[in-house]
């Protein structure tokens, strides 16, 4: 076995295996902690796909941004996960019947697989040589300038929506003027007493 | 790239102009820039109008993911001047509910470039972008009373439900790209031709379902009535038109232009959604007595006719379809126009018993409304029946005369529910008046919407030729 074999088997077993332990932990810190084992593993794959661009914005967005988030929510917002678990294993018939239709079509469609005569030209040119964060920036803001700059339009309405739909201004709260703060005048602020030794206010 | 930057000029003005308005409400006063900015975005969004409307010629734009058409800026036209009227109409009521907050005309501008990106889509990427933007900014105005439970309730109702139905629409499309190589319309068109794979007809079938969520269609309409009873009626007035001309439009743009060579394998099932919806949206609203819920069974009911055109499958069914949808904007922004009216002891009410003898104290309103309700029941001097007669025709001639002699049946039991209110208006019991007053703004669109209805059977403003046009570069 060659080592790329051999690394690929490794960091696709602990993928799977963080995936699903992740489900089935009774500890949802411990959930948190096998998701980032299996975002960490798929990293590797990446890595061992030579795309490396990707592996690391992994490891950066979702492990060191998105998981620890979840860790931060898990931990501070005081659920009742068992009673959660509870609540879904009510629908588990349902759900698993779901699951058997949704195979059961996939099997279907890959058994019916045809590639379509043309497809192979009407598929995307493969990205030219040359390391893939330079291919995919070229790419990006080129071919598709248009669809990155929509996904910044869906991020910003997603923004403007979160607050409108939960800031609430409250006037009873003192906040902190900076300016105010800088140019207050010492000399009506500071009132200097004199005060005599033995004798107090 | 410059080419490409001219061709979505529209966009980016609208774009940037709401991303100014944002800056400019955050620092210059907050909510009390609220009715300039209504202003504003709407004068841009007129503007912009005027601009789409006065150009000529057919352009793609990044390798044909965008289109600029004629059909595409038929459905620009309506929907920029649809949104402005609504923004307009309903911005004395928002003040009076307190709920207009300087974000609502940038969250309609925004929704408003996703909608402009929807109808010029010639990718399957860019129509789910734009898509994406529309219906964000959507829920998030839905739920814009965030103090009533109601409010809340719509909101999020259709948030859930429209993310299953994006989530549907992406399996489609990827099951689509998955069997053609590509998510170019052009190249799933040539996919097609070759003949249609079970695995092509599979993501044909999701996408379809996608849209008619989007579009409120039956057997995919539930959401309809409760979002639009829960939300602020101005967003409703506002959901009932634009965006279900986009959808729809977006939709003849995907049947047609993706898969126009293979009319036969959509056919049958957008008739089984026009057949179904139009049945729902009549029989289903008999028992209701809010007039928001009737409004949505009635929108359900008029895609199931916009639908028939589609399912015609021919350049005159699209050109149909878009006359009918252009009709169906116009009356309900007169008819949203008198709901938002529609008050007591400065509270809205929405029970139509509410209408009682409404023709002695206000005979021109009332006057007003009947035309209006009798154009979208589609009684014959008014436009809603040209509406009706294009369809009709459209699927007649396209081979469906079944599905013709199945909505003039609809229509006939459809009539009941608008005749109802008619005659509450007229003839009902007197009982505890209205006395809610209109902006001179909602005034006039109310009035010039019903005097459309009335003056535009002459030639129906001249869209027809410009319908046709636009059907012409879809349907080849």
């Amino acid at each position: 076995m060659t080592v790329a074999a051999f690394s690929f088997y490794a960091f696709a077993i602990t993928t799977l295996m963080g995936g699903l332990m992740t489900v089935i932990s009774r500890n949802p810190v411990h959930s948190v902690l096998w998701l980032i084992l299996a975002f960490l593993s798929s990293a590797g794959l990446f890595v061992l796909l030579g795309a490396e661009f990707v592996a690391m914005l992994l490891i950066i967005v979702y492990v060191g941004a998105v998981a620890v988030l979840f860790l931060f929510v898990v931990m501070m917002l005081d659920i009742d996960f068992a009673a959660l678990k509870a609540e879904m294993a009510r629908y588990l018939p349902l759900a698993l019947l779901i699951a058997v239709v949704i195979l059961m079509q996939l099997a279907l469609a890959f058994g019916v697989w045809s590639f379509d005569m043309g497809a192979d030209d009407r598929l995307a040119a493969p990205i030219g040589e040359g390391e893939n964060t330079r291919q995919l920036g070229l790419i990006l803001y080129d071919q598709y300038f248009l669809l990155f700059q929509l996904a910044g339009l869906v991020l910003l309405v997603a923004m403007i929506g979160a607050i409108v739909l939960t800031l609430r201004h409250r006037s009873d709260v003192k906040r902190q003027d900076v300016l105010a703060q800088m140019f207050r005048d010492p000399a009506k602020a500071l009132e200097l007493k004199d005060v005599k030794p033995g004798q107090g206010l | 790239m410059g080419a490409d930057l001219q061709t979505i000029l529209p966009e980016i003005v609208l774009a940037v102009f709401a991303m100014s308005a944002l800056l400019g409400g955050v620092y210059g006063g907050q909510d009390r820039t609220a009715p300039l900015l209504v202003w504003l975005t709407a004068g841009v969004m007129v503007g912009l109008a005027l601009w789409i409307g006065t150009a000529t010629g057919t352009r793609t734009a990044f390798d044909g993911s965008f289109n600029d058409d004629p059909f595409s800026r038929f459905a620009k036209v309506v929907i920029l001047l649809s949104g402005a009227a609504v923004m307009l109409m309903s911005r004395e009521n928002m003040t009076r509910r307190g709920i207009l907050r300087f974000e609502y005309p940038i969250l309609i501008a925004l929704a408003t470039v996703g909608m402009m990106v929807m109808v010029s889509a010639g990718d399957l990427i860019v129509l789910y972008m734009g898509l994406e933007v529309q219906s964000l900014a959507l829920y998030v105005i839905a739920a814009l009373r965030r103090d009533s439970a109601r409010s809340t309730e719509a909101g999020l109702k259709y948030f859930i439900l429209g993310a299953l139905s994006s989530g549907m629409l992406l399996y489609g499309a990827s099951l689509t790209y998955g069997y053609t190589g590509t998510t170019l319309f052009s190249g799933i068109f040539e996919a097609a031709a070759d003949g249609v794979s079970l695995g092509l007809l599979f993501g044909l079938v999701f996408l379809i379902t996608g849209f008619a969520f989007k579009v409120s269609a039956a057997p995919f309409h539930m959401w309809t009535p409760d979002v639009y009873e829960g939300a602020p009626t101005a967003v409703t007035a506002f959901l009932a038109t634009a965006p279900k001309m986009a959808a729809m439009a977006l939709f003849a743009r995907v049947v047609h232009e993706a898969f126009g060579a293979v009319v036969g394998d959509w056919q049958q099932v957008v008739a089984f959604l026009s057949v179904l919806s139009m049945f729902v949206g009549a029989i289903a609203a008999i028992g209701q007595t809010d007039i928001k819920r009737l409004m949505a069974y009635s929108s359900i009911a008029h895609m199931g006719f916009a639908l028939m055109g589609l399912a015609a499958g021919t350049a005159f069914g699209v050109q149909a379809m878009l006359i009918y949808m252009t009709i169906y904007v116009t009356m309900n922004v007169g008819t949203f126009a008198f709901i938002l009216s529609m008050e007591k002891d400065g509270k809205p009410v929405t029970d139509i018993r509410a209408l009682n003898m409404f023709a002695r104290r206000e005979p021109l309103k009332a006057l007003a409304m009947l035309v209006l309700l009798f154009s979208l029941a589609g009684v014959p001097p008014m436009v809603g029946f040209f509406g009706k007669f294009y369809v009709l025709r459209a699927a007649y001639e396209g081979g469906l005369a079944w599905l013709a002699v199945a909505g003039v049946l609809a229509s006939v039991i459809g009539a009941y529910y608008y005749l109802r209110m008619v005659y509450f208006m007229y003839f009902g019991e007197e009982s505890d008046a209205l006395d809610g007053s209109m902006s001179p703004v909602a005034w006039g669109m109310f009035m010039a919407s019903a005097a459309i209805m009335v003056v535009g059977v002459i030639n129906l403003f001249g869209i027809e030729p410009m319908a046709a046009a636009a059907a012409a570069t879809l349907v080849n």
